[in-house]
């Protein structure tokens, strides 16, 4: 014992530990991400659950079970539940029971004891709805304003109810279309009028130009109060559509309940879905969460907002930051004059990388918020004020924010990669006469390509995974309108945009109903690693290869 | 170029060369010439722009900062003379907008003013009684602008003013009125009818309400009454009922009388230097609680309350100011204490004219000297001769932007003021303050609320010390876990393992922090907390269950241990520590039971420590995580370039390879870790989102590690999108920025220079 302690080996072998257990971190980490993510979208199977109390009352409730834990009895006894004398530990079970309009609340804790094995009736229905969160019961009728149409007990009212349904959502698709596409068209119109309107206030024109601009205004302001009326009585004609179904439900307690159609996304029944079926609907989720809105203050719904607002703002950095990065290390490694001044400078500027986040977006709200978009607001956009256009975070704002801080990280990939390049292929070039634009222009810089991609991707995925200077400089929890739209001039640098990074911290720790909002959270987490993973890996893989190819030119 | 085909020449002297002509030649060469100065330009233009951008963050961080170390600038704007009739000038004042200044005379009249010319806007005579003189003045709190005359029948006449705001023709017109809250008829405060020679008036319109007005009169006695207003619900009539006490009277050469807001206490000051305290909350027990020597030794010659009515600031006769306040001794009894003073002005101070929002007053002395004092700094702002003649009165607007000196001459000075800072100082910032109404200085982060009364407190201190126990905790995970694995994977590990150990780890740095935070904020932190003593086994005990298990396989068959050669230790102590964990986690319950009576985290509570759910134990594991493969790799990387030949040579002459890491690798490879360790700690200070979900963010200064903190980063973070611009708040968070910007600068600066000795340093061995 004594020998193998002075040997050294029990200290590597927790070296060795150490190691382990970083690893089991990592892949730890990932490996709940990715369960609790991608178990988000599986439909799991509904319970019902008879418990008998230390009283002898029996209840019933139907759910579906989140986590299960054991507790110490004291615990349970604090958290108010009777438990009998002489037990020391307890089993609790975390139940999404739904129906937070009937019940109060979706998520109750209820004690093992006295607890009837689960059942699992094929009739029961999960209904995801608009608001409220989901609906668990069972079906007992089909109602058409109010008439029963379809009994539960008849064999093809599922059917039925398919076919209701998706006739209720063919209507919703169509009032969102009118509202967004079309009154929204009107709504800009008219801003877009009063902003004219305002602008001859200010520039006050010779009284001729001024009457002709003004009965334009009103001509087509005119036009458009018109159209807006027309499309109003459409939607209303829609809407009075929508409300003719009605589900009839019976919740586990017996009480009976009518949902609107109108507030339905769908219906299943987990308990009677073979497994392929849940495959099937499960592809399903997976499309709607990553190609949906937001519902129900972001708890619910999908994230493409956050997922396009992710992306456009990661585009508009790297136009930005890609000449300027990969220039300014050409002019750091080929034409400034290397000596302590220059060691100073470039120590400075990679030591920005290991600067925090959020001075970087201190500074973004300060100087360009505040300062730049103040000025360019009055400059240019006068008949908004006072509500600003640029003076306001927004897109641009935030990915000049995130432009300056991955700025470093480019400098200093491209410098490595300039550096790598052998110099007899940089003499070679100049020995053959070639100046030295033309041997950086065609010689140097796409040999050093690759190294400028690997900037490049490192930097997208420090800026897609990077929340905090993005909570002051333009990152909003819920943004009306994506910036790339169908409107003049198409892509909106001002608005302000959604996140996947702020969207994770603002529904896990700002939303009201932590519990409901923690799968989506879970998921939201998944996407954000798995985009940024694989570019992390395509970075890695670019310069590994890169290596290989200049250890075989350097020979 | 045009030497480069001497061999097709030579070769072919009859036919036309097949270069280009000359001039074509000469075009191309200029050409190429000017596309090399055009890149070199450009390309110089824009290195310099980035580094400049990039210096631009420094420079403009400060140009945020610096406005709060400038003092108060005070620029003369006019000089008149004051609008009087025969009466002398009581009380003078400045409206909001700083258009009007106000002025309340000892006949009763009020004169509205143009602060510009001193040209009369409005006047208003007062009701009072034919025939009766006015004795003395009072005035309640500037912002609630009530005003009080004391006459010499004992009576005492209360008056509002206010304004009207209109806008026509989009001009803003200021119209002044005054109103009487208590009615027109004057108000009997002495019984006897002796004229008032000092008076005080403080009303309260919040809650129950009431108005206290206290009189000295000419024979030396002191009178308290207490006005309580009732409205009458259905006619709207107001009832008045009156109360009247008279107090011990304890000087006979009184100076100044003050009554608080909150009707609880009376202050009187005297020639003799003394503040003498009464307690008045309840008028049947009203008494004289103390008096305090003030002046030490010298006449008070002024007194006046703070904003919010808690601190006073009492002037002498030999020009010296202190700030004094009630607090509350072990037997819950107030006593007045001198809280801190001021820099001294060099005659006797004249008057003092607090601000109407924050905790900073005026001051004009005897010598025509203007003071701008602010409280909680103790700073003084501004201090020089606005006048040759002593100062009588000194008025500041609501907004702080525009004063009225009136000098013994009647002649009013104005000035407009910059002052907008006065909050800051560096022991404001960096020592402890003591703020009003607390029983001792302190460390306190505070920094906005509703109310104007509301003092800022802008301790620095709660946020560096939240930063560094932050970092601290985070640190002292990561630190062994990252270097004990950096060279192990460096040294010991096998390649085909480290080839996929190191990617791993450098995925790990990429992981945006947020889900860091998230995970820790809304799983790891209830699950600790429901799994205390698991957390705490697992962490006291894997060590030796490692030991344990390498001591077992050293005791195995070597035919067994062969199979796996040496440098996959880690691999076998993977499913060791799995089944660990797993086996901590199961125990879990049942140690709760056994030792800690059913619940570690009751249990802690009853030992007396404080367990928050979201405490730096979390943030230490989280942001650990985070810090790990930063020290990793860069320690990886000082251990692995370690020269060959040094450690082939020290394993040679027989030592083993635990004593070459020792003796060889570290020593040399040390500098690395520790610019490993200095770029972690980087990284750990300016962690933004893992503090922000995983904390409480409560700005507490201590270093139990089951209870939150609140960092520099998430307090920016959390504050900067609510603060108004350009506000002391606003600069303060810049300070901070700029606070963790220098740090993390010099620490990665001071990093990578060893980082780059250390290179020169291999290359040399």
């Amino acid at each position: 014992m004594k020998d193998w302690f002075k040997s050294g080996s029990p200290w590597i072998w927790l070296n060795g530990g150490a190691v382990a257990i970083s690893m089991i971190m990592v892949i730890g980490l990932i490996g709940l991400i990715a369960v609790r993510g991608f178990g988000h979208f599986w439909a799991a199977d509904v319970a019902l659950i008879k418990t008998t109390d230390h009283e002898g009352k029996t209840s019933v409730m139907l759910g579906e079970l989140v986590r299960s834990q054991t507790i110490p009895t004291t615990v349970a006894r604090d958290a108010g539940y009777h438990v009998p004398e002489g037990i020391d530990l307890v089993t609790r079970h975390l139940i999404k029971q739904g129906n937070r309009d009937q019940f109060g609340r979706d998520f109750i804790w209820l004690l093992g004891l006295g607890m009837a094995p689960f059942e699992y009736p094929e009739d029961v229905y999960v209904i995801e709805r608009r608001e409220w969160g989901n609906f668990y019961g069972q079906p007992v009728a089909l109602l058409r304003s109010g008439e029963t149409v379809a009994s539960a007990a008849e064999t093809d009212f599922r059917e039925q109810l398919q076919a209701a349904v998706t006739r209720s959502l063919e209507l919703h698709k169509r009032i969102k279309r009118l509202e967004k596409r079309d009154i929204g068209r009107i709504n800009r119109d008219l801003e877009r009028l009063r902003l004219d309107e305002r602008s001859l206030e200010l520039q006050d024109p010779p009284a001729a130009v001024r009457n002709a601009e003004e009965q334009r205004i009103e001509e087509r302001r005119a036009v458009l109060d018109a159209e807006y009326a027309v499309l109003r009585q459409e939607l209303d004609l829609l809407y009075t559509e929508t409300k003719r179904d009605s589900l009839r439900m019976r919740m586990s307690n017996d009480q009976e309940v009518d949902i609107n159609l109108a507030t339905i996304v769908r219906v299943t029944a987990p308990n009677a879905m073979s497994v392929p079926a849940k495959l099937g609907q499960y592809v399903e989720r997976l499309w709607e969460f990553l190609s949906d809105d937001p519902r129900e203050a972001n708890t619910e719904g999908g994230i493409f907002p956050a997922i396009f607002g992710t992306i456009s703002m990661v585009f508009v950095m790297s136009i930005m930051v890609t000449p300027f990065g990969i220039l300014a290390a050409i002019y750091l490694r080929e034409y400034a004059r290397q000596g302590p001044v220059l060691k100073l400078i470039r120590i400075s500027v990679y030591n920005l990388a290991g600067v925090p986040s959020i001075v970087y977006g201190v500074f973004g709200l300060g100087f360009f918020v505040y300062f730049l978009g103040g000025n360019i607001d009055r400059l240019f956009y006068e008949a908004a004020l006072p509500s600003p256009t640029f003076g306001t975070p927004g897109l641009f704002w935030a990915s000049l924010t995130l432009a300056l801080l991955t700025l470093p990280i480019v400098i200093v990939s491209t410098e490595e990669g300039l550096a790598r390049i052998p110099s007899t292929i940089r003499q070679g070039s100049l020995a053959l006469g070639a100046t030295k634009a033309e041997t950086l222009w065609k010689v140097v810089v796409p040999l050093a390509t690759p190294a400028m991609m690997t900037g490049l991707i490192l930097a997208i995925a420090r800026a897609a995974g990077e929340v905090a200077p993005l909570m002051l400089v333009g990152v909003v929890k819920l943004a009306p309108t994506l910036p790339v739209d169908g409107t003049f001039p198409f892509v909106h640098l001002e608005r302000k945009i959604m996140h996947l990074g702020f969207h994770i911290y603002d529904v896990g720790f700002q939303s009201p109903n932590v519990e409901a909002a923690r799968p989506l959270v879970y998921a939201t987490a998944l996407i954000l690693v798995i985009l940024i993973v694989i570019l992390n890996l395509t970075a890695i893989s670019i310069r590994n290869h890169l290596r290989e190819r200049y250890r075989s030119a350097s020979d | 170029m045009s030497d480069t085909s001497p061999t097709q020449a030579v070769g072919s002297a009859r036919r036309p060369s097949l270069l280009p002509a000359a001039e074509a030649r000469q075009k191309l060469r200029r050409k190429r010439a000017r596309m090399d100065r055009a890149s070199h330009w450009g390309i110089t233009a824009a290195g310099f722009g980035v580094v400049l951008a990039l210096a631009m963050i420094f420079v403009y961080l400060f140009y945020e900062v610096a406005p709060v170390l400038r003092g108060a600038t005070v620029t003369p704007q006019a000089q008149y003379a004051l609008p009087t009739g025969d009466g002398r000038p009581q009380h003078l004042l400045l409206e909001r907008y700083e258009k009007l200044g106000i002025q309340y005379d000892d006949q009763g009249v009020v004169r509205f003013f143009s602060a510009d010319d001193g040209r009369l806007h409005t006047k208003f005579e007062l009701p009072v009684p034919a025939g009766q003189r006015v004795t003395s003045f009072a005035a309640a709190e500037a912002n609630g602008g009530i005003t009080a005359l004391g006459l010499d029948n004992g009576q005492a006449v209360v008056a509002r003013h206010a304004f009207d705001l209109s806008f026509p023709d989009d001009q803003r017109q200021i119209t002044p009125k005054v109103e009487y809250p208590l009615g027109t008829d004057p108000i009997t405060i002495d019984p006897e009818g002796r004229p008032l020679l000092h008076l005080a008036i403080q009303s309260v319109t919040r809650g129950s309400g009431g108005t206290n007005i206290a009189a000295i009169t000419e024979d030396g006695r002191l009178l308290l009454t207490r006005l309580d207003t009732r409205e009458n619900l259905f006619t709207g009539e107001v009832e008045i009922s009156t109360r009247g006490i008279e107090l011990p009277m304890a000087t006979d050469t009184p100076v100044r009388l003050l009554l608080d807001k909150t009707l609880q206490s009376l202050y009187v000051a005297d020639r003799d230097g003394l503040v003498h305290y009464y307690d008045i909350a309840d008028l049947g027990a009203a008494r004289l609680v103390e008096s305090v020597d003030a002046g030490r030794g010298d006449a008070i010659t002024a007194m006046e309350f703070l904003v919010g009515t808690v601190s006073l600031i009492v002037g002498t006769e030999g020009g010296e100011l202190s700030q004094w306040f009630l607090l509350r001794d072990e037997h819950n009894q107030f006593h007045l204490n001198r809280i801190r003073d001021f820099t001294a002005h060099s005659a006797a101070i004249t008057t003092i004219a607090p601000e109407y929002n924050r905790k900073g007053f005026l001051v004009g002395d005897a010598a025509g000297h203007l003071g701008i004092h602010y409280g909680t700094s103790a700073r003084t702002l501004y201090l020089d001769q606005l006048s040759e003649r002593p100062l009588r009165m000194v008025a500041i607007s609501p907004i702080n932007g525009r004063l009225l000196a009136l000098d013994d001459q009647g002649m009013v000075q104005v000035a407009g003021v910059w002052n907008q800072h006065p909050q800051l100082s560096f022991s404001a910032l960096w020592n402890k303050v003591w703020y009003e109404g607390r029983s001792e200085p302190d460390y306190i982060w505070q920094s906005s609320s509703a109310s104007d009364e509301f003092e800022s407190k802008f301790s620095l201190v709660p946020l560096s010390v939240g930063t560094l126990k932050a970092a601290f905790y985070a640190m002292l995970f990561a630190i062994p876990l990252a270097i004990a694995g950096a060279i192990y994977t460096a040294y010991f590990m096998t390649p085909k393992l480290r080839g996929i150990v190191k990617p791993s780890i450098e995925i790990m740095e990429a992981l945006p922090t947020v889900i860091l935070g998230f995970l820790a904020g809304l799983w790891l932190a209830p699950f600790a907390e429901e799994n205390l003593p698991a957390i705490f086994s697992f962490l006291l005990l894997m060590p030796v269950m490692m030991l344990l298990f390498a001591y077992a396989w050293s005791r195995l068959p070597a035919a067994l241990r062969s199979r796996i050669p040496e440098g996959w230790e880690a691999a076998l102590l993977t499913p060791v520590i799995l089944l660990f964990g797993w086996a901590c986690l199961v125990a879990s319950p049942h140690i709760e039971v056994w030792l800690f009576d059913g619940s570690m985290r009751q249990w802690f509570t009853d030992v007396g420590i404080t367990y928050d759910q979201r405490n730096a134990m979390i943030v230490g594991i989280a942001m650990g995580f985070a810090v790990i493969p930063t020290i990793f790799s860069i320690a990886e990387d000082a251990v692995f370039t370690v020269p060959r030949h040094l450690t082939q040579g020290s394993l040679a002459l027989g030592a083993t390879r635990w004593q070459t890491v020792l003796g060889v690798v570290l020593p040399t490879a040390s500098p690395g870790i520790f610019s490993a360790v200095m770029m972690g700690f980087g990284r750990a200070v300016g962690e933004t989102m893992i503090v922000l979900m995983a904390t409480g963010n409560s700005p507490v200064v201590n270093f139990n590690i089951f209870e939150g903190m609140r960092t520099l980063s998430a307090n920016i973070a959390v504050e900067l999108p609510e603060t108004a611009v350009g506000s002391t708040h606003f600069r303060v968070l810049f300070l901070a920025a700029l606070v963790l910007l220098a740090l993390t600068f010099v620490v990665n600066t001071v990093a990578e220079i060893i980082r780059q000795r250390l290179r020169t340093r291999y290359s040399n061995l």
